[in-house]
């Protein structure tokens, strides 16, 4: 992890060149810059190859042969994982899914709704609800954590779906992020529709929320990553192994497994190919709308 | 992952709606009707957000100075006392929660700097008219998709003194193949600052890059025009134009450090002894695992009163360079 700047490296130029020594410093510039970028990228990448190629030897591979290619090739580890009874990962992983998909669900319904109001329509008491919501975003999670534990097994929720994702669909970012995409849309298109009749709900949903698909898409994607990836809350609030999802699940993996190298790893395989491929299909939106918020000034 | 705080890429901003004419009755009856029409709009999320924000942040007050416990049905007001213990020597948890503030703030101070530092020179060298540079980026932030639990277990192996690739390694290139990366200080350290690093670097690079492609190009042209070097434009263009984001990421990258949990809990345990054991976890651990809801509840308003401080601190002391730099 090295922070290292371009250095100005002067080349000896023994080339008839002579007449633009600027253009060929420039050109070795250019390629310690790709060499810098390129070790950099292999320290990011590196571990994740290697978890990539470890799930699939043998656990005796992983000892003899740590970074070789597996030989083996094996994919005992996944099998194992898929007949385990005490770690049903398989399960854990439908349990990711299904809790990440109801939360984002969750999510663009009332945040779509309420940012709407908050952006288009004028009504009492707006000004003090925005900032109390907005507010909350500078609360530490952990202010929440106790209490929320409290509620949630008042309700009869814990070791449930309904923890891990009521409780988190409650947050302000949705309704703070939509909001900013309401604000700025052009208020001749409801006026148009309010001038052919239309009441205010089917506005919003014929007219508006069309327009808002891409906002609506990236707050998707970013509602799923947090839900799939988020670990203190389901380490605490789920108890049984059938109930659990990937990371909590993973954690009692490597606790299950610690010297089993092949499987631990095939589990983190299994809990990041989904991020990573929804990465790859949502690259731009997920780094874009991260970036934006340095686009402000 | 770690909360991301975001706005979507801006369209330009209008102003408001405003309204549009009618007799003052008239107006004031479609007012009521909106704000019925509003409240009705919001109402499924001020249900969730009352229940789950508002309702815990009052709750919580309340739990802080009772002697809440869920062996009882009854609880006591006790006033200040569970706030008051945590400053007390002799208290029960006194000691260990500010070890874990302690090993809270040793972990900002470690890793703030890189976190800031290294997306920052990183961002600079992306920045640059470079072929790949989208890739570069792509790869950079992907390790930020991934969970702690992905991370934590992927490190925990590398890192392993006996069978860790990382010490393997070293010994190959005839360097000390034993270093006890997540058993003993400084190296846990060294671990939990470089695995933050190795994971979410990529989130505070795409944000630099945003700012640096913010900044005005014609300032480095009259920068270069005045005689300006590379490290004169870096220093007199680039360090100024980057103030408000820098503000963001200082702010947010020392929120995120002091809430550092999954790292600790997965990597070293909170060890040695207690070494890296971080104020949310020993929190997490008093109030959900030890059923000591009511000085855990004290002590997370304690560590939120101290977040509230450093970042207003840090807020007017950038705020202040900020506007000396526009004066």
């Amino acid at each position: 992890m090295t922070a290292t700047a371009i250095p100005e490296t002067r080349q000896v130029q023994p080339t008839p060149e002579i007449r633009r020594p600027r253009s060929s410093r420039r050109a070795a510039g250019t390629t310690v810059l790709y060499i810098v970028l390129g070790i950099l990228a292999l320290i990011i990448i590196l571990p994740l190859i290697w978890m990539l190629i470890t799930s699939f030897k043998t656990d005796a591979d992983a000892v003899r042969n740590p970074y070789g290619w597996p030989s083996p090739f094996s994919t005992e580890a996944y099998t194992r994982l898929l007949t385990s009874g005490q770690q049903p990962i398989f399960l854990w992983l439908w349990n990711s899914f299904a809790a990440a998909a109801v939360q984002t669900i969750l999510i663009l319904v009332t945040a779509s709704m309420g940012a709407y109001a908050l952006a288009r329509m004028d009504f009492a008491g707006k000004r003090i609800i925005f900032g109390v919501i907005i507010s909350t975003l500078l609360v530490p999670p952990v202010v929440f954590l106790i209490p929320n534990y409290l509620i949630v097994q008042n309700l009869g929720w814990l070791d449930t779906i309904l923890a891990i994702t009521v409780p988190g669909a409650a947050g302000a970012f949705g309704i703070f992020f939509l909001r900013q995409f309401f604000v700025a849309l052009p208020v001749e298109i409801e006026e148009a529709a309010r001038v052919d009749g239309a009441g205010e709900f089917r506005i919003f949903l014929q007219v508006v929320l069309p327009l808002a698909r891409p906002a609506l898409a990236t707050l998707a994607v970013l509602s799923f990553l947090n839900n799939w990836n988020d670990f203190l809350w389901p380490v605490y609030v789920l108890l049984s192994p059938e109930n659990m999802t990937l990371q909590p699940g993973l954690a009692m993996l490597q606790g299950a497994y610690r010297t089993h190298f092949a499987i631990v790893m095939a589990g983190a395989v299994i809990a990041s190919v989904p991020v990573l491929i929804l990465f790859g299909i949502a690259q731009k939106q997920i780094v874009e709308s991260v970036a934006g918020a340095a686009v402000k000034g | 992952m770690a909360e991301i705080v975001t706005t979507p890429v801006a369209a330009p901003r209008r102003a408001s709606a405003g309204g549009s004419g009618g007799t003052p009755v008239s107006r004031a009856r479609r007012g009521r009707r909106r704000t019925l029409i509003a409240y009705l709009f919001l109402a499924p999320f001020l249900v969730l957000f009352l229940t789950f924000v508002v309702a815990p942040a009052i709750f919580g007050l309340w739990i802080s100075v009772t002697d809440y416990s869920p062996f009882s049905d009854v609880q006591n007001f006790v006033g200040l006392q569970n706030y008051m213990a945590l400053f007390d020597p002799a208290s029960t948890f006194s000691g260990d929660f500010w070890q874990s503030m302690g090993a809270t703030a040793i972990f900002v101070v470690l890793s703030v700097p890189c976190l800031v530092l290294v997306p920052l020179a990183v961002a600079l060298l992306l920045n640059r008219r470079i072929r790949a540079a989208t890739t570069f980026r792509t790869v950079f932030f992907a390790p930020y998709v991934l969970g702690v639990a992905v991370i934590g277990v992927i490190w925990g192996y590398i890192l392993d003194t006996q069978s860790g690739i990382l010490n393997h390694l070293l010994g190959l290139i005839g360097l000390p193949d034993n270093i006890p990366w997540t058993v003993n200080v400084p190296w846990v350290w060294v671990t939990l600052v470089g695995v933050t690093v190795w994971w979410t670097m990529g989130l505070n690079t795409v944000i630099f890059l945003a700012g640096l492609k913010g900044i005005n190009g014609d300032l480095y042209e009259a920068a270069a025009l005045d005689g300006a070097g590379p490290w004169r434009s870096f220093t007199a263009v680039t360090i100024p134009g980057l103030r408000p984001v820098m503000l963001f990421i200082t702010t947010t990258t020392v929120l995120a450090s002091a809430n550092m949990f999954g790292q600790s809990y997965l990597l070293t345990t909170g060890g040695p002894g207690n070494a890296t054991r971080t104020a949310i976890m020993y929190i997490a651990d008093q109030g959900l695992s030890q059923n000591n809801m009511a000085p855990a509840a004290a002590m997370s308003y304690v560590l939120f009163a101290f977040l509230a401080v450093i970042s207003v601190i840090n807020f007017r002391l950038q705020r202040e360079r900020v506007e000396r730099t526009v004066a």
